[in-house]
This record gives structure tokens, sequence and C-alpha cells, in this order.
């Protein structure tokens, strides 16, 4: 039950993380309803797979810490039931399930030493003083904290705090490892830090983790899955790169990374579109599967899709235009954004070109345009 | 003029830094304390403290009975006090009384703050101050209504029947002193806890407990001292086989003419005082560290 390699952290993979791969957590029509106007938690289903790290992301009120807390089992389950493997935890006691978790304020026990705070756990296993002195030695290797055992939580800054609840957390080597917003609390340097080390640590440690955000960018750096949650429920599971490239509804596509939206209405997404006195080709292989069955469609298209010119002449051909006015300019260092008024309606766009362009300035009338199969059409 | 200003500038800004802000704001915020403040200060001290005091040189006194100013200088008080068996059985009842009552007092106080600290709401208050009652009632009240149901459950003149009345009393310092120590306990820890594996009576034991076990050991003292001096109920319960301390002081002054009492409130006053200035002492060396 080696899970921990303090040795040679940089030796092993995902694969060598050893027999204890995490366990299977699989979410079944999870209901919570606090007797408020809507469930915070409606109808969950989800299973996260062994070794995976899932992402909880969702704007506050999403009911994603919600969903955390049931698993962890700080809260009772109004329906529904959650299995850890094949064994059904849903009444479980939380200190019966044997999973570790982090905290946004760490919630370290400031009447303890750090080596105190990670031994706990172990104390309430019964194991071994010399068997904890060596574990505890040996995560705070892992976390890179030697040294520091002595220490009172009070004494220690805020990452060097979150670095012992992440190894309190996982010292016992628990089923899975929850975090609650765990970087929430941390300057933004630092949480770059630390989210590179968490993706180490669940590399070095192999156990199935699930994160909760609602830091988009924090999402698509760190995780194998994302779970967006939306009023209680699931909008979209997949990858970072299935939920960038591949949103399914509007909500998805708004709430990770910029997009320009044109409303659709209910027009069939099957022919040629029509926006105002635009028409656009449509690549049936960028229309969501929700889009089809949809009462309400819209189009969205990337920053980094669209293209300006000046003239719709210089629209390359097969490409979907539309004119527009450039209402600022954004110098990111690496690009520069356009944004954009387009059309009548003056529907605010984004368009990214290369830095040295300073061909454009405010109030200029363009074009913008992009090809169809870069453009999504998804449920509005 | 503007050649010389920002070395000027740089001046004050080097100074700024070499004076850390805190100390520099309490010297411009706190003025001198004036010299009359001071006087009428120590003066209402002396007031309060003077009476309490005064028993000490009385307790070394020759005199067979009060005689003030003391006379002479002699331990026969103290003789007496050690060797009369009534005064150091009373003694021996009122501590025994008050470590059970305290004990009690302890255990339903934090319990009681620990379980309106997670209701809140307006149960909670309701609740809490029901349990004031004991505070804001006249000792007397309390000790009528003790009386009458004691003597029908005959529990008077028991040290059973002392240590309940007791406790009830106390058991509302315990609670305001808990509640306030609980005021900066976060909930978290415990949630923390579960999840690394401990029960609830095992995260009460290893978290909740020390991080308000100041608020606890000041509730336990509180209970000790107000069941230790408490002489209201205990003259309504008191058997010629069972008194306290302070009855027997009663008894020594009404009934006996016995200077005896000088002795015995010296102990008290010396053993009351050193028990907060040890609680006072732990406290300070706690709050450090």
């Amino acid at each position: 039950m080696t899970i921990l390699i303090g040795k040679n952290p940089t030796a092993t993979g995902p694969t060598a993380a050893s027999s204890g791969k995490g366990a299977q957590i699989r979410l079944e029509s999870v209901t919570k309803d606090f007797g408020l106007a809507a469930p915070a938690v409606d109808g969950v289903s989800l299973t996260i797979e062994p070794g995976e790290f899932m992402t909880f992301l969702g704007p506050s009120g999403s009911g994603k810490t919600t969903t955390l807390n049931l698993i962890a089992g700080f809260e009772t389950l109004t329906s529904g039931s959650i299995y850890l493997d094949a064994q059904e935890v849903g009444t479980l006691p939380a200190h019966k399930r044997n999973l570790g978790m982090v905290f946004q304020n760490y919630a370290l026990f400031p009447h303890l030493t750090v080596a105190g705070n990670i031994a706990y756990p172990l104390r309430e296993r019964k194991v071994p003083k010399p068997e904890i002195e060596r574990r505890v030695r040996e995560v705070l290797e892992l976390v890179q904290l030697q040294g520091r055992d002595k220490h009172h939580p009070a004494q220690l800054s805020g990452g060097q705090q979150q670095r012992v609840a992440l190894a309190r957390a996982i010292v016992f080597h628990p089923r899975a490892l929850l975090l609650d917003e765990p970087l929430g609390a941390l300057d933004r340097n630092l949480r770059s830090a630390l989210q590179l080390e968490i993706r180490r640590i669940h590399r070095e440690v192999g156990t199935t983790l699930v994160f909760v955000t609602h830091d988009q960018e924090e999402a698509m750096n760190l995780s194998d899955r994302i779970a967006l949650f939306h009023d209680g429920r699931i909008e979209q599971v997949g990858s970072p790169e299935n939920l960038y490239g591949e949103p399914e509804t509007l909500f998805t596509a708004r709430f990770l990374g910029d997009s320009t939206v044109f409303e659709l209405g209910d027009q069939p997404v099957t022919a040629p579109l029509t926006w105002e006195d635009e028409r656009w080709a449509v690549d049936q292989g960028t229309v969501a599967q929700r889009a089809r069955s949809a009462a309400r469609t819209a189009l969205v298209v990337r920053p980094e899709a669209v293209g300006v010119v000046r003239e719709r002449a210089q629209v390359p051909q097969g490409a979907n235009a539309v004119r527009a006015r450039v209402r600022d300019i954004e110098y990111m260092g690496a690009y520069r954004t356009l944004q954009l008024a387009a059309g009548a309606a003056g529907v605010a766009g984004r368009a990214r070109i290369p830095a040295a362009d300073k061909n454009y300035a405010i109030g200029d009338e363009v074009v913008a345009w992009w090809h169809p199969d870069a453009q999504r059409i998804v449920a509005a | 003029m503007t050649t010389i200003a920002p070395p000027d500038d740089q001046r004050t800004s080097a100074a700024d830094v070499s004076t850390p802000p805190a100390r520099r704001r309490r010297g411009r915020g706190a003025d001198p304390t004036p010299i009359w403040l001071g006087i009428i200060g120590a003066l209402v001290a002396l007031y309060l403290v003077l009476p309490t005091l005064i028993v000490i040189p009385m307790s070394f006194s020759e005199a067979t009975t009060f005689v003030f100013p003391p006379k002479g200088n002699s331990l026969w008080l103290y003789r007496n006090f050690f060797t009369g068996d009534k005064w150091l059985e009373s003694l021996q009842n009122s501590f025994v009384v008050a470590v059970l009552a305290a004990v009690l007092a302890t255990a339903v106080g934090t319990s009681a703050a620990l379980g309106l600290h997670q209701l809140r709401g307006r149960v909670a208050r309701l609740i809490r101050s029901v349990l004031m009652f004991p505070i804001l009632t006249p000792s007397i009240v309390i000790a009528t209504a003790v009386y009458i149901s004691f003597l029908k459950w005959h529990l008077t003149g028991t040290l059973t029947g002392y240590v309940f009345a007791h406790a009830a009393l106390a058991t509302p310092l315990v609670l305001v002193s808990v509640t306030s120590a609980l005021g900066t306990f976060d909930a978290t820890y415990l949630r923390a806890s579960a999840s690394l594996g401990a029960s609830p009576w095992r995260s009460f034991l290893t978290v909740t407990l020390p991080l308000i076990s100041r608020g606890v050991a000041t509730g336990a003292v509180l209970a000790f001292v107000t069941s230790f001096d408490e002489v209201v109920i205990a003259l309504f319960l008191r058997s010629p086989k069972f008194q306290t301390l302070p009855v027997q002081m009663y008894n020594s002054v009404v009934v006996d003419i016995d200077p005896t009492i000088a002795a015995s409130s010296s102990l008290i006053v010396v053993t009351v005082s050193l028990i907060f200035l040890v609680a006072l002492l732990v406290g300070a060396r706690k709050q450090r560290r």
C-alpha cells in the first residue's frame, strides 16, 4: 500500500501510482432539497472513474459544493444514491467514508502542530507510532514542507497551510480526495503554483480527485473531465477540450471562454441561416445534439476563429461574415482583441488579431468573418 | 525651494519606515492618565477591597470576642480552626460539595452551550434566557423553592441535595463562559475531523474541547467558587449532621459569638484569590502562545 512515493517524485507517472488508484464514485439521481424555492441539487447522475481528476465547475449557487458535501457526507441526501465502488454510502456518516477533504479556509486545527495535524487521521486509525512518524515525514516531503513539522498553522503562509491541509487529507490513503475551492483564498501567483502542485500530487498519488471551483481557467488547466453545474443540474460533462470546443448549450459556451453569440430564434438549423440581412452556411458537424431538438438555438463563435477585414470582397470564399463596428481595442501582449458591435443590433463580439496589427481604430467599420466549421450551433 | 523639497520628503518617509506604525498610533492616541483620576480610582479600589482585607489582621487577634482594632499577635484562632471538629468538617463538606457541583455544572453547562451553539435562532435564544433564570432570580426565592421541593424528596441536609442545588445555580455561569469561547470556534473544524475519520465523540474530545478549554476551565472555577461561598440555600438545606463552611461561619457569629470566623474568612479570601490568580496566569500564558 505505498501510495506515496516521496523519494523520487519526478519518475512516477500516472501508472506508477500503485495499487490504490482510488475508488469509483457514482451518483444516481442525487437530489438535495433544503426546502427553498428550488432544490440545491436536482437529480444529478454522474460516474467519476478511479484515478480521474474531475472538476465540478459552475457559478455560485449552482449546486457544485452541495454535491461535494453530499459525497463527503456533510449533508444528507433528499433522494438518490451515492456509491463508492460497489458500496452504497448515501447514509454512511462522514467519518466512516474514508474520503480526504480539503477546505477553502484550510480548517487546520490551530491547537496542533503541522505534524500533529497530519498525524491526526492516522492516530484516529490507531496506526502505530513509528509508522505515523514515517508517513508524516514522507507526506511532508511530497508537499515540499520538510522541516515545518513543529510549526503551528498560524505561523505558516496561506499557501503553506493549504499544502499541510492537502498532506493531512492524503496521508491516510483515502478512497478519493475532495477539494472545495482549495485555492479560492490565495492570490493569483500562488494559485498557479499550487495548481501545478495539485496536478503533480494527483499524478503521484493516483487517487480519484474531485475538485470544486468557479474559475473556468483553473478547471480547464487541471481536469481530466469537467462537470459544469447550472441551477442544481449538470449542464454538460466532458473533457476541457470537449466543453470548450463542442458546447451543447449557450450556458456552456458562455461559461467557458469568450464567445460571440448570435441568437437564431426558432429557425431550422438544417438549412442556411438568416440573421438580420446576413445568410450563413451551416456545417452539420457543428450542430450540437441538443440544438437539433431545442426550441431556440444560437450560433456561437470563439474570438480566435474570427477574422477581420475592411471590405466584404476580402472575405474568403465560403466563410460566413457580418458587418461590425470596432468598439474598443485591448492590447493583451501576445495578441490584440477587437471588441466589436455586430450587425444593426450591435451584438457584442470579439475577434483576436495579431499584436503587431495596428491597422484598426475605435469606430472603424469592418467585416468580421469565420469559417462555418469553426462556429457552433447550440441550444439557447 | 524646489531643490530642497525632495530630500525633505525622503527624510519623512524614512522616519515612517523606522517607527512601527502601531506604536506611533498608540503614542498619539492615548493621553497620559490625569493624577486626579488615578486617586479616585485608588480610593474606589480601597473601598471595594478593604472590608475583605480587614479580616486578615483580625484573624491574628488574641481576644476571645470580636475586638476592633485587633489586639496582640497570635495564631490561636487558626489553631481553633484546624483542631475544632466542626470547622474542619464543614470545610471538608464545602469542598466536596463545591467540587461535585462544579463538575456537574461544567458538564451540563458545556453540553447546553454546545447544543445551543448548533441550534441558533429564536428557540435557542428562548432556551438561553430560561437557563439564565438562576442568575436573575433572587437567591432567597430559589432557596425557598429548593427547600420546599427538597423536603418532599428527602434531599435536605444531604450531600446530593447540596450538589444539585449548587450545580443548578452555577450552570448558567458555565453556559456563559463556554458560549463566549464557542464564538470563535469554526464549525468547519468538525467537518475536517469527520473527514479524517473521527467520530462525533472523538471530534469533541480531540478538537472541540481543546479549543474551548479556556471557557470550560473558567466556567468550572466560577462554578466552584459560586458553590463554595453560597450561603442562602445552604442555610435552608443545613441539618445538624451536614453543614457547609459559610453556614458554620454564620452560626459562629450569630449563635456562638466565636472569633474563629476571622481565621476561616482569611483562609477563604486567600484560597479564592489564589485560584483566580492561577487561572489568570495560565490563561495569559496560553494566550501568549
